[in-house]
Order: structure tokens, then sequence, then C-alpha cells
């Protein structure tokens, strides 16, 4: 049975991509997301990034020391001075005079270059630690002419790692849905969005006037999976970022929805109702063939891989009210993780594999909660109304949610330690559904 | 909002569906959805909205009007028992004038996207189970639940929640 087929032919590519580079050109302008910090760590470790000298020639398009310090600050965990403290802008480590940086209080600094070399940037960045007056950190990188803001997020994601020992994810990216409704259905829009992680750079994967949700992406961060009613039914769909090139995976009566890519890429777990029931499957991408994993009269559905990819997360109503349940593919055999609260749906496993976050109900109130399965421990990260699609980041130290602010849709994160808060306001439509990528590499 | 649907509407709904490609069987809807997307598939970014308002109006005329709209209590399913009339006088019409219906499930916005997927299909299946109980070809009658995602009040308010969890007839 031929359950697959292609939509985008490659004959239709040309006028395709025409229509996405002129809504792409249209959209960037509008809908910048902007990063207010409501709560950080009580004692952030103090930096000094230096404005990055540029030899030879004027003001760059982008603020390379201004990217780096704002990535800092949103992690929670670092407080960059702000320049007007400075007393000096070394460009070297022969100009810097530790004693000023200690006066000011900054453990760290970070002095930088950016040189134009032709059709590239170059640019060297050094990481003191000013009490033992030290380089910790020093590194020489390139980059495209339109990639300053990459650069200046891999930076970042460096002098992160050196001082907390933690992975950063400034590089990395988000895809979520920004939708326009007013109450006339022949008015909706619905847009498919990708952006960095600070919201900066949003691109438009896919628009249309009909429904587009549950959006995920693929382990390799190249393509993305998600829910379309383009046919007047809701199907899967899958694309490929660089090119656009999409593929429709499923089209069966009833329920497609929820997909998810195994951590090894073969495989997406989603939901289907065609046997009457909305039941957990998978779809092998090479063999098209689908494999039923739950059989239950109640709701299963809003699947999650284990880290493994040996089990399935999943909500079911099995228990009378929505509660997260895991299955072991080989054995079938299911067990239930939550069993706190009346309600607890759309699990996410970290990547260490030992937690869970959710969205968990308490007194009537949607939250976000993450729970120690080994303990089975829970604990209410967010307390912000309808708070709901929580994407955790690829280093595990942090979450992306939807919530409502001001009566709009916006995008809102946690550390989850619960420590550190910022949220992403929308300046046009609803914003919901982050997805957070991999790492890149 | 339009809560009120003459047989004319009835029977641009059979226009629309015979459109969609209704099909019986799942393998069938697949082959028969497959073709009928091909149209409105191909467009990455531009928007192709399959248009009730497109479509001419036919000259079918009867004036006695029916509810096309039926609500539902938080995290239920369950028919209300006012539901009842209204959808045994579809019956009625639907047996007399056998074509197919679309229903259309919907959930308020609390609760999580793809749970209340799964409620709005539910509640779609109730309303189809009364009317193949009162003796309407359930192979006539699709239910394509939408969830939260069509919201008929924009509000979040209790009153607009219930509005909002809704099964719609067309």
């Amino acid at each position: 049975m031929n359950y697959l087929r292609r939509v985008s032919l490659l004959s239709r590519l040309p006028a395709l991509m025409a229509v996405c580079l002129t809504l792409l050109v249209a959209n960037t302008a509008q809908a910048q997301l902007t990063i207010e910090i409501t709560q950080g760590v009580d004692s952030p470790v103090p930096i000094a990034v230096v404005p990055f000298g540029t030899p030879g020639q004027g003001a760059l398009p982008e603020d390379v020391a201004a990217i780096i310090n704002a990535d800092l600050r949103r992690s929670g965990l670092l407080r960059p001075l702000p320049k007007d403290d400075m007393l000096s802008f070394p460009r070297n480590k022969y100009e810097i005079s530790f004693r000023d940086w200690r006066i000011l209080g900054a453990e760290y600094l970070v002095i930088g270059n950016v040189a134009r070399q032709n059709d590239k940037y170059s640019v060297h960045f050094e990481l003191f630690n000013i009490l033992s007056q030290r380089t910790v950190h020093s590194q020489t990188f390139e980059s495209g002419l339109n990639q300053l803001r990459d650069l200046a997020h891999y930076a970042a994601d460096q002098i992160f790692e050196k001082i907390t020992g933690i992975r950063g994810i400034f590089a990395t990216q988000m895809i979520y849905i920004e939708a326009f409704q007013n109450g006339d259905e022949s008015q909706d829009k619905f847009r498919l969005m990708l952006a960095d992680v600070d919201g900066a750079r949003p691109r438009l994967l896919l628009e249309s006037g009909q429904p587009i949700l549950s959006p995920s992406w693929s382990p390799d961060g190249r393509q993305v999976v998600y829910v379309s009613y383009e046919t007047g039914r809701p199907a899967i769909f899958r694309q490929e970022i660089a090119t656009q090139v999409r593929e429709q995976l499923t089209n069966f009566r009833g329920l497609n929805g929820a997909p998810v890519w195994s951590p090894d890429g073969r495989t997406i777990a989603l939901t289907l109702s065609k046997d009457g029931n909305p039941e957990i499957y998978t779809l092998d991408l090479a063999s098209k063939k689908f494999t039923r994993i739950t059989r239950h009269f109640a709701i299963d559905t809003e699947p999650n891989w284990t880290t493994d990819g040996k089990g399935v997360v999943f909500t079911s109503n099995r228990g009378g009210k929505p509660q997260i349940y895991q299955v072991t593919l080989a054995s079938g055999r299911i067990e239930r993780l939550t069993f706190e609260g009346d309600y607890n749906a759309r699990p996410r496993v970290s990547p260490d594999g030992k937690s869970l976050v959710m969205v968990h109900r308490e007194n009537g109130v949607f939250h976000i909660a993450v729970q120690d399965i080994e303990s089975g421990d829970m604990r209410i990260l967010t307390e912000t109304y309808l708070d709901e699609s929580p994407t955790i980041a690829p280093n595990g130290a942090m979450l992306m949610y939807a919530t409502r602010y001001r009566g709009k849709g916006i995008l809102a994160a946690v550390s989850l330690d619960a420590g550190v808060k910022f949220r992403l306001p929308s300046k046009q439509g609803d914003v919901r559904e982050p997805a957070w990528s991999p790492f890149f590499d | 909002m339009n809560n009120i649907i003459t047989m004319r509407s009835l029977g641009l709904a059979l226009m629309l569906s015979v459109l969609a490609g209704c099909t019986s069987t799942s393998t069938q809807d697949q082959d028969a959805a497959n073709n009928g997307g091909a149209d409105s598939g191909v467009t990455v970014g531009g928007s192709e909205n399959a248009g009730v308002n497109n479509v001419p109006e036919d000259t079918m005329e009867d004036e006695v009007v029916l509810d096309t709209v039926f609500y539902f209590d938080f995290d239920q399913s369950m028919l209300k028992p006012a539901a009842r009339a209204a959808l045994t006088a579809h019956a009625e019409r639907l047996k007399a004038n056998p074509q197919s219906i679309r229903l259309e499930g919907h959930g308020d916005e609390t609760g999580t996207r793809e749970y209340n997927m799964a409620l709005g299909e539910r509640r779609g299946i109730s309303v189809r189970d009364f009317l193949s109980l009162q003796g309407v070809d359930a192979s006539s009658i699709e239910v394509i639940s939408y969830g939260e995602e069509r919201p008929a009040s924009m509000g979040s308010s209790e009153s607009a929640y219930g509005q909002n969890r809704r099964v719609e007839l067309k």
C-alpha cells in the first residue's frame, strides 16, 4: 500500500520558492520578539564583555558584544556589566588593567576583534579570569558576511561553557506557530516559523489559512514535522528546512496528530484514530510501515520518545483523567508515570532521560511541571496562566513554553531548576507551540 | 455566529463533501484524499482556502431551520439532552434525502492541544453515533476534529469556553 506521496514535486519547486521568498522578506522586519527577564538567580557571575574592536572598518551591521551580553544575561547564570561602567575598552591583553576590572566587580573579562577579509569575517576573542589574570579560553574563527549573529552566539556558547561547565544553547533555534485569528475563519492565518532561540531572524516555513500545529524537529535539525489542515483534514507533513521540500506522511480518516521524531531519526511516533479510537502509532520512514503501539478504548495521544528510543511516553485518560504513561516498545508493557493531580499531559523527556516535563493542572490552572522519573517527585515550574507546550533545550538546562500575557499568546522560558525566567513577547499574532532545536553539529 | 442552517446549506455541505472526496474505508480514504489534496497541498507559504464562500449557492429551499451547533461540558463528549430534538430532525431529513455531512468537533483553549484534538473527535463521534442510531447511514458522516484551533469565541471567559466546546454540522 502506498500511504505516502510527494507533495512538493521538484518541478513545482521554483514557483514555491518564489512565494516563500516574498513572504520571507515581508516578514522578517515585523515579527521580532523581545526578551524580558522576569527572574534570575540570586548571585549570577559578573562578567565584562568589552565592545569588540573592528580594525580597519567602521561599525559592523551587528554589535557582537551586545549579542553576547544578551545571551549571557538570558542564561540567568551570568551578569554582564553595563558598557557605561567600563573604564576602558581593551583590544588585546596588554591593554588590560586587571585592577580596574576587579574594582568594577567583574570576575571574568571578554575582549575581541572582528576583522573583515574580503567575503568573510574573522573573529578572535579571549576570556580572562580577573582574579588569576589568566586566559581561560581564546579562539579565532571565521564566518560569512551575513553570519555575524551566528558568530556572536557561537562565542557566547564557548564563554558560557567555559565558566559554567554547561554546554551553551545560544546558537540553537526554535520553530513555533504564529496564529492570526479574529473570529472570522475566512481571515485566519497560521504560520510555521523558524527563529534563533532569542527570537531574532524569524523565517517563514509555511503559511496557511487552515490550522497548523504540533511542530517538531528531526534529531539532525534539518527537517520539521507538523500537522496541517490544508487539505480540509488534519494530515502530517515533513518539510526539509533548507529546500522547503515537503512530503505528506499521513492522510487517514480521523486524527492525524502529535508527530514526534525518534532519537535515531528513523521513526515518527504519532496519533491516529483510523481504527475508531485515538491510538499511538509509529511510522517507519524508510519502509513507510505504520505500527500500532497502544490498544485501549481511552484517548491515547501526545507521544514523546524516551532518550534511548526504546519507549514512548504519552497522555492517556485510561484511568479516567489525563495522566502520563510509558510504553516499552519491545514488550508492549505500559506503566503509569504520573499520579499527582487530575490533569497531566503532553510529556517531554529531558535529554538525560531522567526528567519529564508536562502540562499539569492545579486548582483549575494549567502550569508546566517537571517530574523526576525515578522518584516520581513533581515540581511546578511556572505560575502564569494557560501554560502549555513545554520544550526542553538540548542542554537540558532550560525549557520554553507557551503562555498568555496581556491577552496574547507568547513564549516564555524557565530554567529546569526554576531559578531563571524570561519571556519573549510577540508584537504580532498569538505565538505558541515552541519546539527547541537540537544542537547543530 | 451563525447557529442555524437551511437545507440549502446542507446541499452545499453535500457538494463540499463530494468535492473533498469522502469514501467509506480507510484505504480508499487515503487514495481519495490523496487525489483530492493534490491541488490544495502544494503551496508552501500560500493559503489555499477550500472556501465555502466560493461555492455558488444552489437553489434548494426549505424554510424550517434547525440548530447545527451542539454544545458540550468541560472535558465531556456526552451529548446534552437539549441537542436531541434538533439532531432527531436532522436525522429525519438525512434519511429522507441521503447526503454526506461533515461533523466538526471543537474544544476550548484549556488543556493541551492534541488532547483537545482527541476530545473534539469524541464529541463529533457522539453526534455521529446519535444520528446513526436514528437510522442515518454512518458512512455518509465524516467527523473532523479541530481541537482548540478554531474557536467560535475568541475570549478566555467561561461563556466563551462554553461556546467553543461544540460540534458543528456542515
